[in-house]
């Protein structure tokens, strides 16, 4: 090891730490990577790991990007301590990254450029492509074996117990046990060299706690797709697009395992792969309008293109559930990173006077409930539900409380009446009569009754009983009960999450979706520099009047968010009547998740500039 | 305002084997123009769907946008009806069929609707084999937004504007051949005798069922250089015969002449009978129906009556395996797997 120049001090963590890996995609480094990081998971240390990667298949650079915080931070540090660069394309770059003190783990199998040489840091060489060419003849073990070599380098490095990596490898080849010998046998070489050549473990290392607790390790989409198949979806049309495949995918593979039908091997579900998102959305609206539930997901693009078909959803009252996991736009944008910057396309799609019931979710817990609830609710209001997700969330493992369904729960189909009610009613079916004041009608489903509760779905006016109509005053009258039932949706809709310190009632912090581990952690920074700051959660739009209440109450209301526009303060502007003046906006939209620092340092700049005296920390 | 349907009923209106009138199976007062062929493949649907004895409320009434899109209100009455967005009713018919394979899906689309706006959505929905009947009102122009050319308007046909059409017109019959749809026919609004038996048989395919209607706009496509209009296209018919469908429950008594008829058997039972004019068509190869259009054209002839047909075919639902039971049937019991599968899934991820 070639250490740091004298006078400057390697970094000392234990369990608190940034370890960056630089790979080529498509060489086999994210199944390493994920080991090294679980192995800390199953160490009971929170983490959190983030995949970087560019819009390609094979050959351009990834980052995998693990934070360690056993004090349980999960959003994005920024910063690395340890970078493992065993790319050489990305090199120059990475070895910039590292902080003064930290350490470069590198291949040396070539001498290090000494032109990227810096002596504050420490060097790290293992002769990756020596070990490999020495052990194995075949180049395609070389090349996945090569990252098992470093992952058992670093378990001696940082301290990992090795028990952990092996029970991890046993899991992992659970049914093909002969590749557990030589995958275990690639981490000790790595093991083994680091302990011969360097300091074990050096100054940053983990150490087993109990942290984690019953929490699971699960990616957002996913989540979504299992809530989709716990909430009794049938139908999914959809049209692939990063990020949000992987929705779909996690619904079919839980929809293969639990959705077919013991007795006779057929699926109790259906998964077409639309021709478009067009396509896609119809088909949810079509399946919809016919009594199942239905859903896709998709990304901005995606709700561009779908934008038509919402405003007939909004405005023929038909039950439509769209997963948005946003990345970052306009147009084609950073397909790869991740915003939050689909807010206003969304609430408002489609042209005319219309508005959508958003959810935000900010857990992979989040997704899988918010999910199952959309479908609730877009049944229950009988309009499109847009649960807006992103990149962050939706790719990345994230650490979540573990999923749970109350078995005694029902599913909430709306108000739709049966052929019995029908045939029982005396009067004439009225499909967009406000028989209960709320704002929403009753439907009927196709093929109800031979004769009653039939009607004609338009996106064309109608009147009451959904004939077709141009007078004015029936279009303003339904227009006004449409505005009615989104009254009525503050109420069905989930509240914020409002959490108030001591001292508080002064600097609010409004945030949502991924900027809340952010947000979070700046909330204790703050505290710690004698800032008292509560914060509210946004998870729906409309805003439920406790969003206003806690706007009104404090004095300066920062609106956190992950757009260039500040999308969420326009809503909050325009929804609830704000005065732009009271609202600051905290933004950033670089593609990668927004973290603690950005926020802390606009906070103080903002406070300290305005003269909020600072409140003394409580003794 | 046409009214094609009458205005004063008898006492003793006849029932089909369910006991419903033809009433049971009409809609509002069309509000098309006087004369309208789309109006009078409404009355078609409805006789044949009477005639074939459907409960009304068990088919969807599916369509686009445009006059031949609005129709749909003003047929079976007593069913659901959807008219969705320009161009998309392929996706939406999609959604709806997966929901409930049970119901019988009858779709309406203008040639602007399918040929242009909605191309991308037709051509999937008939690679899917969807089972349901799609009808295509064409008549070369759009009504609704009066007048402009179409695309299955022939190249040379003069619009309203007085402008022959320069591009080469989509000829939907073929494209559906090509892409391998599983029934494709072709007819004329005025010919009820023609269309009424298609329509059935299109009904009762098992499928994919294609029928371009010609149907002339009378008024902005009815002009003397148009060769969609109705004088026109009555003296350029060819019929590739006369068709005929019985239900399965029926008997099959009418006498078809040797040497030219065919006979074609659906999977429910039903049988179509063609009696050719045409001896050169076989409608179980779509090359030959597929050749015989062009062939035709090439004479300033539009070829019409069953064109193919596969009446083994497979729809959407069987290709993808989905439960036999309408999905939207299904219920809590059958679709959430519950909490203890959920734990087990939690274990999984620690
Ligand atoms: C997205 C969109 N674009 C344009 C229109 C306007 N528009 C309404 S009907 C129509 C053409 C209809 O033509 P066709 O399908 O042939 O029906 P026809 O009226 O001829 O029966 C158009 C362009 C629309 N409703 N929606
Ligand atoms: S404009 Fe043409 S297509 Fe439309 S209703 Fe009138 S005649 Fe029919
Ligand atoms: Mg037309």
């Amino acid at each position: 090891m070639s250490s740091v120049a004298k006078g400057v001090k390697s970094i000392e963590a234990v369990n608190d730490f940034v370890i960056k890996f630089a790979n080529v995609n498509g060489t086999g480094s994210a199944s390493a990577n994920n080991l090294f990081a679980k192995s800390i998971f199953r160490m009971g240390i929170p983490m959190s790991p983030k995949n970087i990667f560019p819009s390609n298949i094979q050959g351009l650079p990834t980052w995998y990007e693990v934070r360690v915080s056993e004090k349980g931070y999960l959003g994005r540090r920024g910063g690395t301590d340890f970078m493992v660069s065993v790319n050489p394309q990305s090199m120059a770059k990475d070895v910039k990254e590292v902080s003064p003190g930290g350490y470069f783990l590198y291949d040396n199998t070539k001498p290090l450029d000494l032109r990227l040489h810096r002596d504050d840091i420490n060097f790290i060489g293992i002769p990756l492509m020596q070990i490999c060419m020495d052990e194995y003849k075949d180049a395609r073990q070389r090349q996945l074996f090569k990252n098992m070599i470093y992952v058992g380098a670093l378990a001696a490095l940082l301290d990992i117990e090795f028990d952990v990596l092996t029970g991890l490898i046993a899991d992992q080849f659970k049914g093909k046990e002969k590749l557990i010998a030589p995958n275990v046998h690639a981490l000790e070489l790595g093991f083994q060299y680091a302990k011969a050549n360097f300091e074990c473990p050096c100054s940053i290392t983990v150490k087993r706690c109990d942290n984690v607790g019953d929490r699971i390790l699960l990616d957002g989409n996913t989540a979504c797709g299992l809530g989709a198949v716990y909430a009794g979806a049938t139908v999914a049309g959809w049209y692939p697009i990063t990020p949000s495949t992987s929705v779909i995918e996690g619904f079919e593979k839980y929809c293969k395992r639990m959705r077919i039908d013991p007795a006779s091997g057929q699926k109790n579900y259906a998964i077409v792969q639309a021709e478009d998102e067009l396509a896609a959305i119809g088909m949810v609206i079509g399946a919809s309008w016919n009594g199942a539930r239905a859903f896709t997901a998709t990304s901005g693009p995606g709700v561009s293109l779908m934008s038509e078909f919402l405003g007939l959803a909004y405005f023929a009252e038909i039950p439509t559930v769209l997963i948005d996991v946003q990345r970052a736009g306009p147009s084609t944008g950073m397909p790869t990173r991740t915003q939050q910057s689909d807010i206003v396309a969304a609430a408002y799609a489609s042209h005319g006077d219309t508005k959508h019931v958003l959810l935000f979710p900010s857990t992979p817990k989040d997704c899988f409930d918010m999910t199952a609830q959309a479908f609730d609710l877009a049944e229950r209001l009988q309009t499109p539900v847009i649960m807006l997700t992103d990149l962050d969330l939706g790719m990345n493992d994230n650490l979540s409380e573990p999923l749970s369904w109350d078995d005694a729960r029902e599913y909430d189909r709306g108000k739709v009446f049966n052929a019995e009610e029908l045939e029982a009613m005396s009067e004439r079916f009225g499909r967009y009569l406000d028989v209960d004041g709320d704002g929403i009608p009753y439907r009927t489903y196709p093929g109800t009754h031979p004769t009653k509760g039939s009607f004609f779905t338009r996106g064309t006016s109608r009147d009451e009983y959904a004939v077709y109509t141009e007078d004015g005053s029936e279009y303003v009258k339904n227009m006004e009960r449409l505005l009615h039932k989104w009254e009525t949706a503050k109420s069905y809709v989930p509240a914020p999450e409002i959490i108030s310190v001591e001292g508080g009632k002064k600097v609010g912090l409004v945030h949502f979706g991924t900027s809340k581990d952010a947000t979070l952690e700046a909330v204790d920074k703050l505290a710690e520099q004698g800032i008292a700051a509560d914060s509210c959660r946004i998870k729906a739009f409309p805003f439920n009047h406790e969003v206003e209440d806690f706007i009104a109450e404090h004095d300066t209301v920062f609106v956190i968010e992950q757009n260039r526009d500040a999308q969420m303060r326009q809503l909050l502007v325009n929804e609830c009547e704000i005065n732009p003046k009271s609202l600051v906006k905290i933004l950033h939209y670089d593609g990668m998740p927004i973290t603690a620092d950005t926020i802390v340092q606009r906070v103080k700049d903002v406070v300290q500039h305005d003269n909020v005296t600072p409140i003394k920390r409580a003794q | 305002m046409s009214f094609f349907k009458p205005a004063f009923r008898h006492p003793e209106l006849p029932t089909n084997e369910l006991g419903f009138t033809k009433k049971n199976y009409e809609g509002s007062i069309s509000t098309l123009c006087a004369g309208c062929g789309h109006d009078s493949i409404s009355a078609a649907i409805v006789q044949s769907i009477f005639e074939l004895s459907i409960p009304p409320h068990n088919i969807a009434k599916m369509s686009g946008i445009g006059c031949s899109s609005k129709t749909p209100t003003y047929f079976l009455g007593n069913s659901h009806g959807f008219n969705s967005v320009h161009g998309r009713m392929p996706s939406v018919a999609t959604g709806a069929n997966m929901a409930n394979r049970e119901m019988i899906y009858v779709g309406v689309s203008g040639d602007g609707d399918t040929a242009s706006i909605g191309m991308g959505q037709f051509t999937h929905a008939v690679r899917r084999n969807l089972n349901m009947m799609y009808v295509v009102e064409n008549n070369g122009c759009y009504g609704l937004t009066k007048g402009q050319d179409s695309a299955t308007a022939d190249v040379g046909s003069i619009s309203k504007k007085g402008e022959p059409n320069p591009f080469e017109a989509i000829d939907l019959a073929s494209v559906a051949l090509q892409l391998g749809a599983t029934f494709v026919a072709r007819s004329f609004s005025g010919d009820k005798n023609q269309l009424i038996p298609l329509i059935k048989a299109a009904i009762s395919h098992r499928g994919f069922a294609l029928i371009d209607v010609i149907s002339p706009c009378v008024t902005f496509n009815n002009n003397p250089g148009s060769t969609k209009n109705y004088e026109h296209v009555r003296d350029h018919l060819a019929a590739t015969g006369t068709v005929d469908f019985v239900p399965m429950r029926e008997e099959i008594t009418a006498d078809y002449g040797a040497g030219t008829a065919q006979e074609v058997t659906l999977h429910d039972g039903s049988v179509v009978h063609l009696q050719k004019a045409d001896a050169d068509l076989n409608v179980n190869d779509r090359r030959s129906a597929l050749k015989l259009i062009k062939d035709y054209k090439a004479q300033d002839k539009i070829l019409t009556g069953l064109l193919y047909m596969d009446a083994d075919s497979q729809d959407c639902h069987e290709t993808i395996g989905t439960s036999k039971k309408a999905l939207r049937t299904l219920g809590e019991s059958e679709l959430c797997p519950g909490d203890k599968a959920l734990q087990a899934i939690n274990e999984s991820l620690r």
